[in-house]
């Protein structure tokens, strides 16, 4: 915050920042925001629930995400998106019930010449298939304990 | 040209700035320098660092090139360095060899030593040769994307080398804001952003609106699905688009501006925040820039993920710090802005095209294109299209040669059916005008628009009614909520195409979808919903059997939506 100036204008940068350092954004540090930038605590909370990005509950300990853009929908992003919901059993924006894995959706990556792509834990990977997501996510839990 | 009107020369505490460049003679020291120490090299093997490689490892693969050249004691023969994007993504990674121009596709970190032996004198690597005179290169026009990839994006005397800042310089030391301004005007250039606003007229209103603040921003939320050329140009030349910046600055008379990229794009933000750095530490950006009283900073700032936020006003309030929620115009930016000053908006690839026209002149853009389209454009290809990625094509060029002679057209077994420009606001464009031109009149004639440049191509897997409903599903989702039409008109439209796919549909729900979106492009506050109702329009007016297939036969002829299931087939 400081680095912004304690400026209202900079509630955006200083969102993603808290986001990036607690993984994601609760009431407390959307008050503390709020407080230290001199804004309401609903104009926060409605910026932060306006963006897509920012989230309101904590991830898992892995996130895939599958973009969802045209060049990936018209190459089987569905069908991967499938996939991951038969292989996780939660919905876009779920996370497992055991904390291990976030699904997620993206509207577009820019990754169009290698569609279909999805994120696998901050990591990008192109001309994704159905079962490579179900072996990627399957890794990740099969590995607990 | 009157004087008084140029920056003054030698302003105060000119050499008080350490390694700055404040001179045309000092940057002529820096490119000399780089290309000297690039000529003690054989060799210049370019890893491309592009999104699209990264994601196919080649970090690790120059790695594994520059480890390899220096064990074998080569390093200084041959410069393994990151490099660009050539285009071709769906043949990741790739790596170039210069001076001979050589390039290699899909290129494993394995493969390292055996592209070593090739360099050294070896046997030619048959099997990872990608054929550079290929139409997909040789079709293409190089303006925007002209240094190719072969620089390294992160230092700036790789830039400087190939004749980087040598306009910025010539703009300062000899042309006037107004000199600027009619040069912008005389090459035709129009905003790249998708609406095609003529960027000379932009920069005149932000030139004459009264205010002592002004602000640039460049526009680099590319929120369309299925367009990338952005993210790519920021990726691979950000220098270029902070030089075009700066020279827009000094042409408006702006002290402050700002990069608006989406969060999305990690790496792009990465290179632009460096380049800035870069250039600040150069004195090409900052206080007194080369050497004169004009200055310029620059900052960058992120979006969190909304696709309105490409919306100009809505851009302005995002950087405000407030949601991204559009207003009504006028007042235009140009005289109502940030903070309610002028501000000039322009697009990344705008800006990029800045450069070339203050060096090569207007007369040389203007040649270029068509009578009302001047220029070059980027497109992202992508969809069912066999060589998807970045190409580069004069304005006015087929959409056959785009996608049959440069794409490679579409899968073998696969029959084209049509392809989607302009993104969600945009059309589908069906076989019968392949023929026709890409420019910025020609594609709102047939019911879509130029966008941003994104170029899909479909072939019969796709379902007309589906895709149209997936853009619906977009708006819907990326609504800000602000105005009713958009808000609850994409809803009801969104409902109605469900209904459709699903074979629940009668053709009382088709009339009804009509006119919802006579309404929504009508009464809607801003692009996104004045767009929404388009890829329905389009495809309506093309592929109206497709939509009678599924309200009377109730059979979706593509098979992708399962009629009379509740499960769709997505």
């Amino acid at each position: 915050m400081r680095r912004h100036g304690f400026t209202p204008s900079a509630l955006i940068e200083t969102l993603h920042t808290a986001q990036e350092a607690f993984g994601y954004l609760d009431d407390p540090t959307l008050s503390y925001v709020a407080r230290s930038l001199r804004i309401p605590l609903s104009e926060a909370y409605g910026v932060a629930t306006f963006y897509s990005l920012f989230r309101m509950k904590p991830e898992g300990e892995h996130t895939c995400v599958v973009c969802m853009g045209t060049a990936c929908y018209i190459k089987g992003a569905q069908k991967l998106l499938a996939a991951v919901k038969e292989t996780t059993g939660c919905q876009p924006g779920e996370t497992t019930s055991d904390k291990k894995v976030s699904v997620l959706t993206a509207r577009c990556l820019g990754a169009c010449g290698i569609a279909p792509a999805a994120i696998f834990d901050g990591q990008v990977a192109g001309n994704v298939a159905p079962a490579e997501v179900k072996a990627r996510i399957e890794e990740w839990t099969g590995d607990e304990r | 040209m009157s004087d008084e009107k140029r920056p003054a020369v030698g302003h105060a505490g000119s050499g008080a700035k350490t390694g700055a460049i404040d001179s045309v003679e000092e940057l002529q020291e820096v490119a000399e320098r780089e290309l000297a120490k690039q000529a003690e090299a054989k060799k210049r093997v370019f890893v491309c660092m592009g999104t699209a490689c990264q994601s196919c490892k080649s970090d690790k693969l120059l790695a594994a090139l520059s480890a390899e050249v220096k064990a074998r004691g080569l390093d200084g023969d041959y410069q393994v360095t990151a490099g660009g994007c050539q285009g071709n993504c769906a043949e990741a990674p790739l790596v170039t060899v210069q001076p001979e121009g050589e390039m290699y596709h899909f290129v494993s970190p394995d493969d390292a030593s055996a592209v070593v032996d090739s360099l050294a004198g070896g046997a030619s690597l048959e099997r990872l040769q990608c054929d550079s005179q290929s139409p997909f290169f040789t079709g293409q026009k190089r303006v925007v994307t002209e240094l190719r990839g072969l620089l390294n994006p992160e230092k700036i005397e790789d830039y400087i080398a190939v004749g980087g800042y040598a306009a910025l310089f010539e703009t300062l030391g000899k042309l006037t804001p107004e000199e600027v301004i009619e040069q912008i005007m005389k090459s035709g250039l129009r905003g790249r952003g998708g609406a095609g606003y003529p960027v000379g007229l932009k920069w005149d209103m932000v030139a004459q609106a009264e205010g002592a603040q002004k602000y640039v921003i460049c526009n680099a939320d590319e929120g369309d699905p299925g367009a990338f050329m952005n993210r790519s140009v920021l990726e691979d030349y950000p220098y270029r688009v902070i030089e075009g910046m700066t020279i827009a600055a000094y042409a408006v008379g702006a002290s402050q501006g700002y990069v608006y990229v989406r969060a999305e794009y990690p790496l792009a933000v990465k290179r632009v925040q460096n380049a800035i750095r870069m250039a600040q530490r150069n004195g090409l950006l900052g206080n007194d820039i080369c050497d004169t009283s004009f200055s310029f900073n620059l900052e960058v700032r992120l979006g969190a993920g909304a696709f309105v936020c490409g919306e100009e006003t809505a851009l302005i309030a995002s950087i405000e710090g407030k949601r991204g929620q559009p207003r009504p115009r006028p007042p235009f930016p140009a005289a109502s802005g940030l903070w309610g000053c002028p501000t000039l908006i322009n697009n990344v690839e705008t800006y990029t095209n800045i450069v070339p026209i203050m060096r090569n002149g207007a007369a040389w853009f203007s040649a270029i294109g068509t009578e009302k389209s001047k220029g070059t454009k980027t497109f992202a290809l992508s969809g069912r299209v066999k060589h998807t990625g970045l190409v580069e094509v004069p304005l006015g060029t087929p959409l056959r040669e785009i996608i049959f002679n440069i794409g490679g057209g579409v899968p073998e077994g696969h029959e084209f059916k049509a392809v989607q420009t302009g993104g969600p606001a945009g059309g589908t464009i069906p076989a019968a005008h392949l023929d026709m031109n890409v420019d910025y009149e020609s594609l709102v004639k047939v019911g879509s628009f130029m966008g941003s440049g994104g170029i899909i191509v479909m072939d019969d897997t796709s379902c007309m009614v589906d895709i149209a409903k997936f853009f619906m599903e977009f708006c819907m989702s990326e609504s800000c909520g602000k105005c009713i039409p958009c808000r609850v008109g994409t809803a009801q439209m969104h409902q109605l195409l469900d209904q459709i796919t699903k074979g629940e549909a009668t053709l009382d729900t088709l009339a009804t979808l009509e006119d919802l979106c006579d309404v929504v492009a009508n009464t809607s506050l801003c692009g996104l919903g004045q767009g929404a109702p388009n890829p329905v329009l389009s495809t309506l007016r093309f592929f109206r059997d497709e939509y009678m297939a599924h309200i009377v036969d109730k059979t979706c002829p593509a098979g992708v939506c399962t009629i009379g299931n509740h499960e769709t087939g997505r």
